[in-house]
């Protein structure tokens, strides 16, 4: 038993790290570049850091980030139908809800497919901007990251794209429908975020956060 | 092997860093330190039995309400997936029913017995049950599909007198219904699965 009123680095001379899944105690594990790190006895990755991935995940934020703003503005669908011409941009979508007992729904819908994705992309741009020059990170850089970290099962958009697949099918027999420009930065905007967050290693992340911000 | 708890240690829930238990913050994100090693079960308990609660209004009460020039008629989930099927588009009916249907009920199923199955104190399917623990953690988002349906078909079907579609209440409580068993699956401590297999000191 290692009982001490010291932190336990002091205590052993070595950070200890604990599998997030099994609680398996390891010594804080120095995983080299472009190889990756599981735990012995559950095999859940520990950490998989990747040459230039903090360059890497920026772009694609920042890519994300245009094809966000796009996909909010733009219109998303357009629908004919007996002489009526209907045009639908994300906003309207979220605004119809915007009366009576469905605020709370217009509420929710805005936070999954717009208000949550961009924060988890501003939040992630701002934590590594300074870590890819090798700079001190701004501040409240570390409640930033944990922020978009708690955010991620709450980002939607993708769910949000298969939803519009099957409205297209529903609203068929009833009127002529097209897919804007929206759908298409939506849909971009989707694969861009796989591609960010499984190349993003958040144990070599949160490792630079604290050996810079000493 | 030793864990984390075995050792007298907490480890933080968001970056993994292991600390004295009783400190407060992480050292290394600065995220609060759980004060014992292990989530409790009550909040998953708490979670899931709301999430089954507001599961039942959502099934019986309409989700969208569509009137045209000649009708006006209320469906509920299972009746859009019905009503999808009556328009020969199976793979979608196929999955509405999956994600509003099979997802939701299938999660009460599997969170209710990896919560149960922790009684017993035989190291018994450990592999299989964090297995079980991933995909429910995983699929269960996917839900919301025909949350979005409604949004979308709302917005876009307001052609006056033509038709209009509008939603339901049975949207808000599956909505709501969704995120708590997504809260449920997420207040899940994994690290429990995996205590009945430690090894005695």
């Amino acid at each position: 038993m290692v009982q001490t009123e010291e932190r336990p680095e002091k205590a052993t001379g070595n950070a200890l790290y604990a599998c997030p899944v099994c609680d398996t105690l390891y010594k804080e594990p120095e995983v080299p570049e472009n190889s990756i790190a599981l735990c012995h006895r559950c095999g859940h990755v520990i950490a998989a850091p990747r040459s230039d991935a903090f360059a890497r995940v920026l772009a694609l934020a920042m890519t994300s980030a245009v094809l966000m703003t796009a996909a909010i503005f733009f219109p998303f669908i357009d629908l004919q139908a007996g002489g009526i011409h209907n045009r639908t941009s994300i906003l309207d979508a979220i605004q119809v809800f915007s009366s009576g007992l469905m605020v709370p729904l217009a509420v929710v819908v805005a936070l999954l497919i717009v208000l949550i994705p961009f924060l988890r992309l501003l939040a992630i741009i701002y934590t590594l901007l300074p870590l890819m020059r090798d700079r001190k990170p701004y501040a409240h850089a570390k409640a930033a990251f944990r922020l978009a970290e708690r955010l991620r099962p709450w980002s939607m958009a993708e769910i949000f794209i298969v939803g519009v697949a099957v409205a297209l099918v529903k609203v068929g027999g009833l009127a002529t429908l097209n897919l804007g420009p929206a759908f298409w930065a939506m849909s971009g905007f989707v694969v861009v975020t796989v591609l960010q967050d499984t190349s993003m290693c958040r144990h070599t992340i949160w490792n630079s956060l604290e050996a810079t911000d000493q | 092997m030793t864990t984390a708890r075995q050792a007298g240690l907490v480890a933080c829930v968001t970056c993994g860093r292991v600390d004295r238990r009783g400190a407060e913050e992480c050292a290394r994100c600065g995220d609060t330190l759980p004060h014992q090693s292990r989530r409790s079960l009550q909040t998953v308990w708490a979670w899931l039995f709301a999430g089954i609660v507001i599961y039942i209004p959502a099934n019986t009460y309409p989700m969208l309400r569509t009137s045209t020039l000649l009708d006006k008629s209320e469906s509920t989930i299972i009746g859009g997936a019905i009503e999808l099927l009556h328009y020969g588009s199976y793979g979608v009916a196929f999955i509405v029913f999956f994600a509003s249907i099979v997802i939701p009920i299938g999660k009460f199923i599997a969170i209710g017995y990896l919560a149960l199955s922790l009684r017993r104190a035989r190291p018994d399917r450990v592999h299989q049950r964090h297995l079980l623990y991933e995909v429910v953690e995983f699929i269960g988002r996917w839900s919301m599909i025909d949350v979005f349906v409604v949004a979308i078909l709302s917005a876009l079907v307001q052609l006056g007198s033509v038709a209009t579609i509008n939603p339901g209440i049975a949207a808000v409580s599956f909505l709501l219904s969704v995120a708590f068993t997504m809260l449920a699956a997420q207040s899940f401590d994994p690290k429990l699965i995996w205590d009945a297999d430690e090894e005695p000191q």
